[in-house]
């Protein structure tokens, strides 16, 4: 394997799973949030127990997130020093300012988790808002920085030499806004839907115990109710993270959609793969005008193609697949909340057939995979750039050799600690039962 | 002040503050590892007491530390960046074991000593890595072939002054952090915890001081200029001294607050923290103007003048709106008398 790839697999490796915990590290705090705000409107105990357990759970989440992320941090230095070198020199704000939320986030946490039972419930409320505010903050800091790499502005390169640096132009980038609102949103819904998943398989499993039923009942609606919230929102705003390729990166958004010729009217291909010979997406279903009309709103947009772009700027044209995967998860989670709203809302019905109670077992692993593979299209998508444009990735690698060792140590260390989290999690909550929490509280 | 100096200031600051945050929590791990089968001492919970609650801000400081480093020093981040590639590698996996087993030994008492183990063990290891970046920095272990640098990690690990440099990590991890907890179980009123911590301070004190002087001894062959720059300012190096002998007496005086106890472990923390800056201010200072020795210089690393104002302005306001919430935890977590005697948990 070339260097610039074993490096680009062993950062992307870190990331995939880094992303997991971050992205629960986000949505989980809402869901206590609003846990917690509920019991103290409607003094119902099981919303109190709730925002317990899920509590734990994020602690032993963010024992892994948090040095996840520490990992990744470092490791940009670490594996792209020449991409560092620049974002120290023009986009070191954000960095700077997500330091500042990491803080919030970790002082307030300990707060909560360690002093609970001394602190005022208004307290309570104010720090758990605080661990939500500077988890979401984080997450919108380090995807600014991710936006950048996109659409970079705030300097120019003259003769090797950055100059015209203006920092905070560089921090409020093109796709600063939409991108941060896309991460945070996902997020959201990720940790929503998670929260209906085990509730969900916690009902089939506890068929017969009526006061357990009724508690995961509570979480369930909870869960789809922010879930549906937020695949919606995310869905809107995924169109304008669209439409922004299509201004600013539109040989990421050609090779998105599988378009080599640029053309008005051009049509959406869904699903299918790639082919780079023939230059046509196989065994996909197009839909006519439909691309041209998502891009700019009217049938008659210029969607510009991939042979307008020499071909050593192409990314890889699986994205393709990739893109599809993530609009799809997203578009069938989208579908599950409606189903859910409709059977309980409107046809009234309080008990939800089998059939849904699985599929909603599998939103929250979804939602999670279409985080993973929304990722992957992003940085994929924006090969042979680190820096859009500016900077190719095989510029900004390290120069040290071996990485394929330190691939196989870290890939490990995640297997385990994954395997582990697992483990620490079921042995927790198999030690203390909802069925005694329950009682206690009845 | 010119912004290169006030920059790296604020970096060493967060370097002070983490080495010394950092050498208490490893060392508490290591404690409550070897306290573990002493119950009845409380030493093992005293020392957790303190953990719990206090790992993820440590962990915070380490990513402040690397990030003011890129966005201060873009430049040696890049030689920095290629040269720890191994050694950072390594820290960062030791770091994410043991924050992970730390978290699950709480929540899993079934495989609780195994995770305490293994925390406690690596809680050694990773002062003796982290420190190993400063022998690094001396220069003589890199090596610049066709504008590629490398870290020669064998002529590292053969040479005695990183030896001397681990030495003195190891010690001062278990000096300051036994030191701390001494305090700690005082504040606490765990009188049987307090002997214990106050002894082992006792006894591992000279040992951080006789590291100290064999980094000195090791260094005048490694790195002179270094050296000379160190011996030049030596007004600190005796004030160091000093306050280590106040601190050791400090451990002996008859106590304020209580009729028979001995020793007053509040000033001698303070003592030691001191020691620590008036030396850590002796290095650096001496250490200045290089980064990397003899390549990298504050000057030819620093980052672009808009984006330092820029930083400049974020950390006085960060800072600003952080304060009151530092000054929340502290009282929560180390003065508040039913947290620091609670005995359930």
């Amino acid at each position: 394997m070339d260097h610039v790839l074993t490096a680009r697999t062993l950062f992307g490796t870190t990331m995939a799973f880094h992303i997991i915990f971050a992205t629960l590290g986000v949505g989980i705090p809402l869901m206590i949030l609003l846990a917690e705000l509920l019991y103290q409107k409607t003094k119902d105990n099981d919303y109190a127990l709730m925002a317990n357990r899920w509590t734990k759970a994020l602690a032993i989440l963010l024992g892994v997130a948090i040095p996840s992320g520490t990992i990744a941090g470092v490791q940009l230095s670490l594996l792209w020093p020449g991409f560092m070198e620049v974002v120290g020199k023009v986009m070191a704000l954000p960095f700077q300012i997500e330091i500042y939320a990491f803080f919030v986030e970790a002082l307030f946490l300990s707060i909560y988790v360690y002093a609970a039972d001394r602190i005022s419930p208004t307290m309570r409320i104010i720090s758990l808002t605080l661990v939500a505010i500077g988890a979401a903050a984080s997450a919108i800091l380090i995807t600014n920085v991710h936006a950048f790499e996109g659409t970079p502005t705030g300097f120019r390169i003259e003769n090797g030499q950055i100059v015209d640096v203006n920092p905070w132009e560089a921090f409020f980038n093109p796709s600063f806004a939409v991108t941060a609102t896309h991460v945070v949103l996902s997020a959201y819904m990720t940790g929503a839907f998670t929260i209906a998943s085990i509730a969900a398989y916690h009902m089939l499993k506890n068929r017969h115990h009526e006061r357990i039923q009724l508690f995961h009942k509570k979480a369930l609606m909870l869960g789809l109710t922010v879930g549906g919230v937020f695949s919606l929102l995310t869905a809107i705003n995924g169109h304008e993270s669209a439409q922004l390729l299509h201004e600013y990166q539109p040989e990421k958004l050609a090779a998105a959609e599988g378009l080599f010729e640029t053309q008005s009217h051009a049509p959406l291909v869904i699903g299918g793969f790639t082919d780079r010979e023939t230059q046509t997406v196989k065994w996909g279903i197009e839909i006519p005008w439909l691309l041209s009309f998502l891009a700019g709103n009217r049938f008659d947009t210029v969607v510009v193609g991939l042979n307008d772009f020499p071909e050593e700027w192409w990314p890889p044209l699986f994205v393709h697949t990739l893109f599809n995967a993530m609009v799809g998860i997203g578009m069938f989670l989208l579908l599950l909340s409606i189903v859910g709203f409709v059977w309980h809302r409107i046809r009234k019905q309080h008990i939800f057939p089998n059939w849904f109670m699985w599929t909603v077992v599998t939103a929250g692993p979804l939602a999670l995979l279409g985080i993973e593979f929304g990722w992957i299209f992003a940085c994929t998508g924006r090969q042979p750039w680190v820096i859009y444009r500016m900077m190719t990735t095989a510029e900004a690698v390290t120069q040290s050799t071996n990485l394929g060792t330190l691939f196989l140590l870290f890939t490990s260390i995640y297997v385990f600690l994954l395997i582990a989290v697992v483990l620490v999690l079921r042995s927790y909550f198999r030690r203390h039962p909802i069925e005694q929490h329950l009682s206690t509280h009845m | 002040m010119t912004d290169e100096l006030i920059a790296i200031s604020i970096l060493w600051g967060f370097i002070f503050i983490y080495a010394v945050m950092a050498t208490m929590d490893f060392g508490a791990g290591f404690w409550s590892m070897v306290y573990i089968n002493r119950p009845q001492t409380k030493a093992t919970k005293i020392a957790n007491r303190y953990l719990s609650p206090t790992w993820e801000v440590t962990n915070v400081f380490i990513v402040a530390i690397v990030v003011a480093l890129v966005s201060f020093f873009p430049g040696a981040t890049f030689m920095l960046g290629t040269i720890l590639l191994i050694p950072g590698s390594i820290i960062l996996l030791l770091l994410t074991v043991r924050s992970a087993f730390l978290v699950f030994s709480h929540v899993a008492p079934k495989y609780e000593k195994v995770l305490v183990y293994i925390s406690g063990i690596s809680g050694l290891l990773i002062p003796a890595f982290l420190i190993s970046v400063l022998p690094i920095t001396h220069g003589s272990f890199v090596e610049t072939m066709n504008g590629v640098s490398r870290l020669r990690l064998d002529r590292l690990f053969t040479s005695p002054h990183e030896y001397a440099f681990i030495a003195f990590a190891i010690t001062s991890t278990l000096f300051l952090s036994s030191l701390l907890l001494a305090d700690y179980s005082n504040e606490a009123n765990e009188m049987e915890a307090y002997t214990i911590y106050r002894r082992d301070a006792l006894i591992i004190g000279p040992f951080a001081l006789l590291s100290s002087i064999l980094i000195m001894v090791t260094m005048r062959n490694e790195a002179r200029w270094l050296y000379d720059g160190m011996i030049a300012r030596w007004p600190w190096l005796a004030a160091s001294v000093m306050l280590f002998l106040l601190a050791g007496g400090a451990l002996f005086l008859p106590s304020w607050k209580k009729k028979n106890g001995r020793g007053m472990p509040r000033l001698a923390v303070v003592a030691i923290v001191l020691q620590y800056f008036c030396a850590s201010y002796a290095y650096g200072k001496a250490h200045l103007p290089y980064m990397i020795y003899p390549n990298v210089t504050i000057e030819s690393g620093f980052t672009h003048p808009n984006t330092f104002r820029a930083l400049f302005v974020t950390y006085i306001v960060g800072f600003a709106i952080l304060f009151p919430g530092f000054i929340y935890f502290w009282r929560l977590f180390m003065k508040d008398r039913r947290y620091l005697a609670n005995d359930e948990k």
